[in-house]
């Protein structure tokens, strides 16, 4: 189509794309709560951006469903909670649900079937307690991100409570296709959602928050309307649909006409953007302080037979999931957790759910998009999908050549990996590969840097020490060699003398 | 089961289109004009046609197999094919066989091959070889044969075309009377001769110079069948507006100015849009992806820099049809243009520093 | 006769150019700065001595030299390799350097007789015990210079490769298409 209103300035959505939403198929069924509890909950330790939880558990334990399984490390970090009650069997490495399935700290609960929950008391007015004490409350509770980047919750209260932010943003966009988790939790958790985001306005000392909603989902705009109505301070928007609109910064740009600086942080401009998802799980955890044990996953794709929505206990195996709604394995060529634009390719099912995992989706051969290479045509697709303005032909050529600095310079590090060039390029290059291949081997060569420096400080020290010694040893070795010689002297003396 | 235990990265999905998909809907889009053309000049326009097509597949499979690599994927994916066929374009439609074979060569090998293949080259390889052709062959390359419609009465029979492609022109007892110039080419002698216009122009009709009922390579004739495959083009996507909308522009304007100052000396707007190649230029060979800028704004520059200088050289040039020249031009300035102008990165201003922090007062107090 | 002049003409003009291009290199030659210290402080400094100079000092010389390419220090990798390069000011091809692969020394606790010899060789002081005590290498001080293995006497010191973790794990770069051209 003709788009002319590229040529004139102003507030427009730049790049991104518009892919086939596949939402359908989940979004007008209610969120399934039937699901069997697993047998074995496979809980990892690191579920979240930062340093790993310490366990503070032992094998042999009996837990009880939300009973602290490991606490947060340091500055930023967040603990882990047990998502069901029965006996710890395992505290050990089990494959991660990571595209290279290596091994992390995990650690496995039996179920014991009655998913007791541990003791908890609910507050009456949370509003009466002090804004510290909510994010303190919403660190201890697990919660992180759970749009898919995973940041602890907690220290993005703080951020927004010490830098004075102006406005909550609370980011229903769901751009991924097939996801439909926060559009299904919006229609049916509304209340919820807003008494959360009440709570974490009163938790940053914020006046305002803004919900922005793609306007692919008008159930869930007309119910967050309806939910948001007492409260003339929560605006609920609606934004439109185009990928990647979920990205912070786009709606960000869309809904305040700011734009953060890059490398700079939201903050910056005076916002702090959480996840309808992080709403309610903060809803939960401070009025009834039960932490993050569960989310809703959407399980969708062509391998499917029955795609939904389903409420399940973090650490249940994506086996289980797929066994629940009738996967077809031999027709599922990639497993993805997360959205198809930006998830990760999983190598097998035997993986746990955890906090981040907003998606599991099983692709057929068809859905995938093809990976016959063909040589860049230079059509620069690309870069009119780029939503960060970037020029991904001419990053790809130049880290396919190993100018990774060069790459660098035309704005590598400003690259948000949303897969729109992908998405686009009909030659099937892989961009966001190379993007992140080339982001991962700086990375190495840095650390590669920092090693070298740190032996030849080690060597230096050594050789001084070693020059210490022999000068020691020397000095030793003079000052026996004169004690000797004054003997000698003392011995010929007296022998004079006698 | 999952396919391979590589890992890939997202996105997972595609818009699954490919580069041959692209290639075709492109020469779809120039059908409408090709088939109009070769209509118009019957039987020896087709023999070349294909003769060209058929020398640049062959080109291109003898590079590849030179080169080591296995042809056949390289080949389906039709940029040889298109290639062939705008080079086709641009010759003259009587003009013998070695003509499209020595187009066709040069346009692959000298014009794609060498630089390394698809997406390599510096310059348009049509454009390459019309240009090379042109200057090499002055005569076979500005003999236009009048419109004689296929199996009109004053077109050539079936063996007659045979020897118009492949013994040359001159074995015709009528040739003489058979070709004439283009309408640019006409206005340019004309000039010469101190001839002024509006009486250059009595008899034309810029209708059916529009129409394509006109002199001219099978690229020159038809400008209302360029024109409305290239806005299809622009409707599926294929390419952008920027580049034609800004040639196209640039000529009117440039030639409304001229042409309104000094009506004698200068053709109208109406005849520069409906005579030669701009039409297929601005759809079709100044929008090739691999030699244009790749920003919405270098493809302006780029638009505007082709209209200048094929108004430039049809006014005041020698030769009376300017595209080729142009997109060469513009072809050697497209990695200057890519390399100044580049879109804005979010978050940075126009020279890559991140952007200000700037919270007003305001909303601090908030 | 035209041809023979023009044949003649641009021999003649082709030779004289050539031969005062030969002059210049010799007579207006630049003396490179001694940049000999500022590549060995870029080499890892360890000595390992794999690149076939006694040291990284004299590798750094036989660099500045030219008698060795930047792509000489093996456990260097193409990181190094890139930054050698870049001082020296030629231009490289990264295609063929092979990053080596990490390997560090691991203590067979069963074996270890406590006799020191590793410890008082390791150039980096990454192994740590005592007389009579089992030894342990700490692996993040540890080079892979693979002095250790030689004098041990029990061959409780082995080479492992770096295990890769979920931190140290990378993206591979993604192979290049047929027919893309690599250029």
């Amino acid at each position: 189509m003709l788009n002319l209103s590229s040529l004139f300035k102003g507030p427009r959505i730049r790049g991104g794309v518009h892919a086939e939403e596949h939402k359908a198929d989940t979004s007008c069924k209610p969120i399934a709560v039937d699901f069997p509890l697993p047998k074995k909950l496979y809980i990892p330790l690191q579920q979240h951006v930062g340093k790993a939880a310490e366990p503070v558990v032992r094998v042999g334990d009996h837990v009880l469903k939300g009973q602290l399984l490991a606490h947060s490390q340091g500055m930023v970090s967040a603990p882990v909670h047990a998502s069901s009650s029965g006996v710890i069997v395992d505290i050990n490495d089990y494959p991660a649900p990571h595209p290279s399935a290596l091994p992390i700290r995990t650690v496995v609960v039996e179920t014991d079937g009655k998913d007791q929950w541990i003791e908890y008391s609910s507050i009456d007015d949370p509003f009466q307690l002090a804004p510290e004490e909510i994010s303190l409350r919403v660190g201890a509770a697990g919660i992180v991100g759970l749009g898919g980047a995973a940041f602890p919750s907690a220290v993005k209260l703080n951020l927004g409570r010490e830098s004075k932010i102006h406005t909550l943003l609370i980011n229903g966009g769901e751009c991924e296709p097939y996801l439909t988790c926060d559009d299904r939790l919006m229609q049916e958790r509304a209340l919820g959602i807003i008494d959360g985001i009440r709570l974490m306005l009163h938790g940053m000392e914020t006046e305002q928050a803004i919900i922005g909603i793609e306007d692919n989902k008008p159930e869930a705009y007309a119910a967050m309307l309806d939910a948001a109505g007492p409260y003339p301070f929560i605006k609920v928007q609606q934004v439109p649909t185009r990928y990647p609109m979920g990205w912070d910064r786009q709606l960000i740009r869309y809904l305040t006409g700011r734009e953060v600086p890059a490398g700079g942080r939201s903050a910056d401009v005076g916002v702090i953007m959480h996840n309808v998802g992080t709403a309610y799980s903060v809803h939960r955890a401070i009025r009834f302080s039960q932490p993050l044990v569960s989310r809703v996953v959407t399980v969708s794709g062509g391998a499917v037979a029955l795609p939904m929505n389903i409420e399940v206990p973090i650490g249940t195996l994506i086996s289980e999931l797929f066994a629940f709604c009738r996967v077809n394995q031999a027709a599922t060529k990639r497993i993805v957790m997360g959205g198809p634009m930006m998830g990760d390719a999983l190598p097998h099912s035997r993986l746990p759910v955890v906090k981040a995992s907003s998606g599991i989706l099983a692709l057929t051969q068809e859905e995938i998009r093809n990976t016959t290479q063909q040589p860049c045509i230079r059509c620069a697709q690309c870069v009119s999908a780029c939503p960060a303005g970037l020029l991904p032909l001419d990053m790809a050529n130049r880290i396919r050549n190993n100018q990774l600095d060069a790459a660098v310079d035309i704005g590598l590090r400003d690259c948000i990996s949303c897969g729109s060039c992908s998405y686009v390029c009909p030659s099937n290059i892989p961009l966001v590969q190379y993007f992140k291949y080339a982001t991962g081997e700086l990375a190495a060569r840095q650390q590669a840097q920092h090693k070298s420096e740190h032996t030849k400080r080690l060597m230096d020290e050594r050789n001084e020490r070693m020059a210490r010694i022999k000068k020691l040893q020397q000095e030793e070795e003079q000052a026996r060699l004169a004690a000797k010689a004054e003997r000698e002297r003392l011995q010929t003396e007296q022998g004079t003398l006698a | 089961m999952i396919a391979s235990r590589k890992p890939s990265s997202g996105a997972h999905i595609g818009t699954n289109t490919s580069v041959q998909h692209i290639m075709w809907r492109v020469i779809l889009a120039i059908s409408p004009a090709t088939a109009f053309g070769l209509f118009c000049f019957g039987w020896p326009a087709l023999n070349l046609f294909i003769v060209t097509l058929l020398s640049a597949v062959l080109f291109e499979a003898f590079c590849l197999r030179l080169a080591g690599r296995i042809a056949k994927p390289a080949i389906m994916d039709g940029s040889a094919l298109l290639t062939g066929w705008l080079v086709a374009m641009t010759l003259p439609p009587w003009a013998p066989w070695w003509i499209g074979v020595a187009g066709a060569g040069i346009a692959i090998i000298l014009g794609k091959q060498v630089y390394g293949g698809l997406g390599q080259n510096l310059f348009n390889p049509a454009m390459l070889a019309r240009i090379a052709l042109l200057i090499s062959f002055p005569i076979e390359m500005t003999t236009w044969p009048n419109v004689a419609p296929a199996f009109s009465a004053q077109a050539p029979d079936f063996i007659e075309s045979w020897s118009i492609t492949f013994s040359g022109l001159g074995s015709i007892a009528s040739a003489d009377a058979m070709t004439g110039a283009t309408t640019l080419g006409y206005i340019k002698t004309e000039f010469s001769q101190q001839h002024w216009l509006p009486d250059i122009l009595a008899n034309h009709s810029i209708f059916l110079n529009f129409l394509g009922w006109t002199r001219g390579s099978l690229g020159e004739t038809s400008a209302l069948l360029l024109g409305l495959g290239g806005v299809w083009l622009i409707r599926q996507g294929v390419i952008k507006w920027h580049i034609p909308v800004s040639l196209l522009l640039t000529v009117t304007l440039l030639s409304s100015v001229f042409h309104l100052l000094d009506s004698q000396h200068y053709i109208s707007p109406l005849v520069h849009l409906s005579s030669g190649a701009l039409m297929c230029a601005a759809f079709f060979i100044a929008t090739d992806y691999v030699t244009s800028p790749n920003t919405p704004a270098g493809q302006l520059v780029f638009g505007a820099g082709c209209g200048l200088l094929i108004f430039v050289i049809r006014t005041w040039g020698t030769y009376p049809e300017g595209a080729g020249f142009a997109v060469l031009l513009m072809n050697a300035a497209t990695p200057l243009i890519d390399h100044y102008i580049r879109p804005r990165i979010y978050g940075r201003n126009r020279n890559g520093k991140p952007l200000e922090q700037k919270i007003t007062v305001q909303e601090r107090e908030q | 006769m035209y041809i023979l002049t023009a044949i003649v003409s641009l021999t003649t003009l082709g030779l004289v150019l050539g031969l005062l291009l030969g002059i210049a290199a010799r007579y207006l030659k630049v003396e490179s700065n001694p940049i000999v210290d500022e590549l060995e402080a870029l080499m890892p400094g360890s000595q390992c001595g794999q690149c076939g100079y006694p040291g990284c000092r004299p590798a750094a010389e036989a660099l500045a030299a030219g008698e060795a390419p930047p792509t000489l220090c093996p456990p260097g990798g193409s990181s190094l390799a890139e930054q050698l390069a870049k001082l020296l000011g030629v231009e490289i091809d990264l295609n063929d350097v092979q990053d080596p692969e990490l390997l560090v020394a691991r203590v067979s606790e069963d074996t270890c007789i406590g006799c020191t010899r590793c410890f008082k060789l390791c150039p980096t002081d990454a192994i740590v015990g005592a007389p009579k005590q089992i030894h342990a290498v700490i692996a993040d001080a540890c080079i892979g210079c693979k002095k250790c293995v030689a004098v041990c006497p029990t061959e409780c010191l082995q080479m492992h490769p770096v295990e890769v973790t979920l931190r140290s794990w990378r993206w591979p770069k993604p192979a290049v298409a047929e027919g893309a051209a690599t250029c």
